[in-house]
């Protein structure tokens, strides 16, 4: 009997392990092929020709392969869609986690995670067609596909997210350090501030990282609202192309094996580093800064 | 990429059926990815009327398509563009005789928002307006505000007829706005009052308003009569006199009722 159950047992361990297996090796292979469509390219452009070029005309005669601008618009709505969703994220986790009552948090909690299921191209198309218009109107700049818009949009995306690791951060901070702080005579206020974030500072930042990534990698909403032109953007209200935005428009005709794929698969590899960047210090953090004994997660 | 691939899954499906039905009669046809939208069309009707014959359909661009014709390993090749006289020679010298057919127009024409005053541009302006010179509509009897000048992504068949016929040597200036289709290019140009855009004849709609260039209208009968100057003939290349399958084929695409419907219904300008 105990050897069928331990044959189980074994069989269950190289089953998972070969499932676990699996989707390391995809993961894998995708990067190699990033890399091996990508590098060519660099025997055509210095990597620093590439990557601080200013000028990007990929069928030109002769083309000029430069995403320096395309890095700045990815980074620019990725900056300011941060500003507005990690207020934003991180105060409605700790309205979740502390201050609602147990019905408004039941209410409230799936409908904010009901937002990151709202499908990206819903969201682009949002704000193609209402608030593109409205901020023209209201605003009166040239156009409503800018920084701003796309910004707002990608904020709208990176709530969810933010929100939802924060809250589960926020909540589990252990009772008995509130009751303690409570106890010696602070207010809610002061030790939500002073006890409770500090305690569940390395889940927010974890929650700000990812959502964050989550905004740099995007490509259907910043290619429908950021406005696609390849330049610096000098003002919020400018049009930017950020870096999945320009994969996505080109893919489609890139001839294939030319150089303006080759071009393209380079951007990639640029924007996975970034992504990859982005995770590591969200799993440094959370490592470095572990919550120890009762505040751990 | 994603029809890249739906290519290489055809082309896979195609070379699969070759093997197994070795009496199956192939069409390769390469080249422009302009007129790629016709050619798998086309080639669709085509194979559903005569259900024998498989036809396999690759992009890549004009130049390659036709190098392969001379190579031989296309039998049509698809090109935005006339032959060039090098690359006639180069053929004779193979031997081979590349027979042009002209399949279908293709027709850009500049759109603003239907509130916008300005109704003619010449080509000199519009030039102006996309290299960034002129930014403002005072400059064009329109008011007083700043251009947003919309264009497409720099690999479509659209902004090569832009390129070569509206700004010449000139390059697109980085601050014009990029939008992925016609249908997004109308859909930007119908939402701002102070945009202007380019888009085929067949994509446009009531919520934009076409300006006619240099005075004249933008239609398929000026684009016939060869007098509305955005416009570009596309074609297919047989080797020699085309024969067979592959003449059944392009009497199939120049026919009326069959491949210049279809030409029609994809929003280019069909021949008659």
């Amino acid at each position: 009997m105990s050897n069928i159950r331990q044959l189980k047992e074994r069989w269950m361990h190289y089953f998972f392990f070969g499932i676990a297996t699996v989707s390391i090796t995809i993961l894998l292979m995708i990067s190699l092929f990033l890399f091996a469509e990508g590098l060519p390219i660099f025997k055509i452009v210095s990597v620093k020709d590439f990557l601080f070029g200013e000028f990007w005309y990929p069928t030109a005669e002769p083309p000029d392969f430069g995403i320096y601008a395309l890095i700045i618009g990815s980074l620019a709505v990725t900056v300011i869609s941060a500003i507005m969703s990690i207020p934003l994220g991180v105060m409605t986790a700790i309205y979740l986690a502390e201050i609602a009552t147990p019905q408004v948090r039941e209410f409230v909690k799936p409908v904010v995670e009901l937002l990151a299921a709202l499908p990206s191209v819903v969201i682009g198309f949002f704000g193609m067609v209402i608030v593109a218009p409205f901020l023209q109107n209201i605003l009166d700049v040239p156009t409503g596909l800018n920084v701003f818009n796309a910004s707002l949009m990608l904020a709208f995306m990176s709530i969810p997210t933010i929100c939802s690791i924060s809250e589960d951060a926020i909540y589990s901070v252990p009772t008995n350090l509130k009751e303690a702080s409570l106890a010696l005579g602070a207010t809610h206020l002061e030790t939500i501030v002073r006890v409770i974030l500090p305690a569940s500072i390395s889940g927010i930042s974890t929650a700000v990282i990812l959502g964050m990534s989550r905004a740099i990698g995007e490509t259907m909403v910043v290619l429908m609202v950021a406005g696609g032109a390849a330049m610096i953007p000098l003002s919020i209200f400018d049009p930017a192309r950020p870096l999945p935005a320009s994969i996505a428009a080109e893919m489609a005709e890139a001839p294939f094996r030319g150089d303006h794929y080759y071009a393209l698969f380079a951007t990639g590899i640029v924007l996975f580093l970034f992504t990859l960047i982005f995770n590591l210090v969200a799993d440094h953090i959370a490592h470095r800064y572990r919550q120890v004994g009762e505040a751990s997660l | 990429m994603k029809k890249q691939y739906l290519f290489a899954v055809l082309i896979t499906l195609f070379l699969m059926c070759g093997t197994s039905f070795a009496e199956a009669k192939n069409i390769v046809i390469k080249g422009s990815t302009t007129v790629l939208p016709i050619a798998q069309k086309v080639a669709e009707a085509y194979m559903k009327a005569n259900p024998g014959v498989s036809i396999s359909i690759s992009g890549g661009g004009s130049g390659n398509g036709i190098k392969a014709l001379i190579d031989g390993t296309t039998d049509v090749a698809d090109s935005s563009r006339f032959i060039k006289g090098k690359e006639v020679k180069l053929a004779m010298e193979r031997g081979v005789y590349p027979v042009p057919f002209a399949v279908a127009y293709d027709c850009i024409v500049p759109v603003v928002h239907p509130s916008n005053p300005v109704k003619d541009i010449s080509m000199d302006q519009l030039k102006a307006i996309y290299e960034g010179k002129i930014k403002n509509w005072q400059d064009l009897g329109g008011p007083k505000k700043r251009v947003v000048v919309i264009s497409r992504d720099t690999s479509s068949g659209t902004y090569e007829v832009w390129e070569s016929k509206v700004m010449q040597k000139g390059r697109v200036y980085p601050g014009a706005l990029l939008q992925a289709s016609n249908g997004a290019v109308a859909q930007a140009v119908a939402k701002n009052k102070y945009a202007i855009g380019y888009i085929g004849l067949g994509y446009m709609n009531k919520d934009v308003k076409p300006l006619t260039v240099n005075g004249v209208v933008g239609s398929a009968e000026t684009t016939l009569a060869g007098t509305f100057p955005i416009s570009r003939p596309l074609y297919m290349f047989t080797s020699d006199w085309p024969e067979g399958e592959v003449g059944k084929f392009m009497n199939f695409v120049v026919h009326p009722n069959k491949g210049q419907k279809l030409v029609g219904e994809i929003g280019f300008v069909p021949l008659y």
